[in-house]
């Protein structure tokens, strides 16, 4: 089995080199690769458009009871933050839940995060990681 | 349009039955509907079956066949799949027939098979719902993605985990006389606020349990009925479904499930009501902050409203409005893949006041259904009322 999955790949590239992008449409919907039309609207073309260096956190949870990919990294963060015309779905590094008791309250609906790619403790595997940005 | 009545309704016992096959249950659940609706097996037109994780459970895809035959009926079957919305949607497309007058008795239904499964493969499961690459490789399990939506109507419209714990002591409150329940046992609002985190903010005791189980529903048009001198005298007067984007983080407000509330609409709107007419809604409540989700999608609360509805004692079997008399799928149980088509025998029994918990609206006339898939990119909803 390939586990190769074009357009998701090289986006995961583009955010592990720092130039993670989002693709809009002509009417400024964003949204994340491999797209062909604007899911939102249907339109196209779609254009590569430079993701901001920072983005808010909206909501997050601290995952105690892990699926088997995750047996070896929970309990774990996992946020979705704003980025521009999209928001990120990622694991949080650099907070809770060691460095804060377990309860996540290191990170809160407003911290401000940079994306960037890790990988999973349990096999390696590359995941969006989100780390609070020092301010 | 033709009116759809449900003939007959038939459960098994939701529970923890591993050794059970998917085949067994649904069997069970279909003779019971048949004999409850007094119809020949050899009228069925139609089976439409809804199941979710099969091909995980028991390594078997293409169920609807071997559904046909555990059921002992001969006519076309197809399975339906939309994550734990499979029944729900099984249960649409068979009312859209018997309401178009393509066929006069159509069953439906679902079975989902789980406990076979350790706890890390159930959630690998269920987690399949979401997204995979943008949810599930960031950590998103199931209770995690409800746990982001949690927050975030928290954070919009305020609220507490004690809310929570109310909703889930009131639907355990109400599984006590359901003899369908996995768990017939009380859970104080302490006991709920003290189990162990699973995705915080939700504890275990927010969450519905692991449950193997089936539902069956015979479907038949008002003539049929009328022709046979069935007593069936619930009618499905409204279906509608939504959809909205897959992942949580593509949707316009993270702590809003517009595609129920589009459902909701779409039902009503096929049933000639609004949400005023309701009067007991059984809601698809996964999570305690499901339930929440659901009544302010249906119209049955305000936005930011609730969240508040079970402490207040609005949704409590003695409130206004009762939501899920039967237990709901938190104490009830939740075989993902038969939920939906459980909330219309729910409902019917309900309405027909053979349920244990019909004492408590001896007046009812209408009855909502609120099925969701995922966390609510699916989203199906039917209006029930008694016709006769």
């Amino acid at each position: 089995m390939s586990d190769r999955n074009t357009g998701y790949d090289e986006w995961i590239d583009a955010l592990a080199a720092g130039e993670g992008y989002a693709l809009v449409c002509p009417e400024g919907h964003g949204s994340l690769p491999p797209r062909r039309v604007c899911p939102e609207c249907g339109s196209s073309p779609l254009s590569e458009e430079p993701l901001p260096a920072e983005g808010t956190v909206e909501t997050y949870t601290v995952v105690h009871v892990p699926s088997p990919r995750f047996s070896d990294d929970a309990p774990y963060v996992t946020a979705v933050a704003r980025f521009g015309p999209v928001r990120l779905t990622g694991i949080v590094r650099g907070v809770g839940p060691d460095a804060d008791d377990g309860d996540g309250d290191a990170i809160e609906v407003g911290t401000a995060v940079e994306a960037g790619v890790g990988e999973r403790e349990t096999d390696g595997g590359r995941i969006v990681v989100l780390r609070p940005v020092e301010t | 349009m033709t009116e759809v009545r449900v003939a007959g309704v038939g459960l098994t016992r939701f529970g923890s039955h591993p050794e059970r096959t998917g085949r067994d249950l649904f069997a069970e659940a279909a003779d019971r509907a048949f004999a409850d609706a007094g119809v020949d097996r050899t009228d069925v037109e139609e089976l439409n079956y809804g199941n979710f994780m099969g091909a995980l459970a028991e390594h078997q895809g293409h169920q609807a066949p071997l559904m046909a035959e555990a059921a002992g009926v001969r006519c076309p079957a197809t399975r339906y799949e939309s994550a734990c919305a499979s029944a729900g949607v099984a249960v649409r497309e068979a009312v859209r027939t018997v309401a178009a007058g393509d066929a006069d008795v159509v069953l439906a239904g679902g079975m989902e098979r789980m406990t076979n499964l350790d706890t890390e493969g159930a959630t690998e499961g269920l987690a399949i719902a979401a997204d995979d690459l943008f949810e599930v490789r960031a950590g998103v399990t199931f209770p995690g993605a409800y746990a982001l939506m949690a927050r975030a109507y928290f954070e919009a419209h305020g609220g507490s985990r004690e809310d929570l714990a109310h909703i889930a002591a009131k639907n355990h409150e109400n599984a006590l006389p359901n003899e369908y329940a996995q768990f017939r046992s009380e859970v104080s609002v302490e006991e709920a606020l003290e189990s162990p985190p699973v995705a915080e903010p939700l504890h275990l005791y927010d969450a519905c349990p692991i449950t193997d189980g089936a539902s069956a529903l015979v479907f038949v048009s008002a003539e049929y009925a009328a022709d046979n001198d069935l007593d069936a005298p619930v009618a499905v007067t409204g279906t509608g479904q939504g959809t909205d984007r897959m992942a949580l983080a593509d949707r316009t407000e993270i702590a809003a499930t517009p595609a129920a509330a589009d459902a909701a609409t779409a039902a009503y709107d096929d049933a000639g009501i609004g949400p005023g007419d309701v009067d007991l809604a059984e809601v698809h409540d996964c999570f305690t902050i499901a339930e929440v989700l659901a009544i302010e999608s249906l119209g049955l609360a305000d936005p930011g409203e609730g969240i508040a509805a079970a402490r207040e004692g609005r949704t409590t079997a003695d409130g206004d409005l009762p939501v899920n008399l039967s237990g709901g799928l938190k104490a009830k149980g939740h075989p993902v893949g038969a939920t939906g088509g459980s909330q219309i025998a729910e409902v019917t029994r309900l309405l027909r006041g053979d349920h244990p918990n019909s004492e408590h609206v001896p007046d009812a006339e209408v009855g909502v259904a609120h099925n969701a898939g995922g966390t609510v990119a699916s989203a199906v909803v039917h209006v029930l009322e008694v016709a006769e």
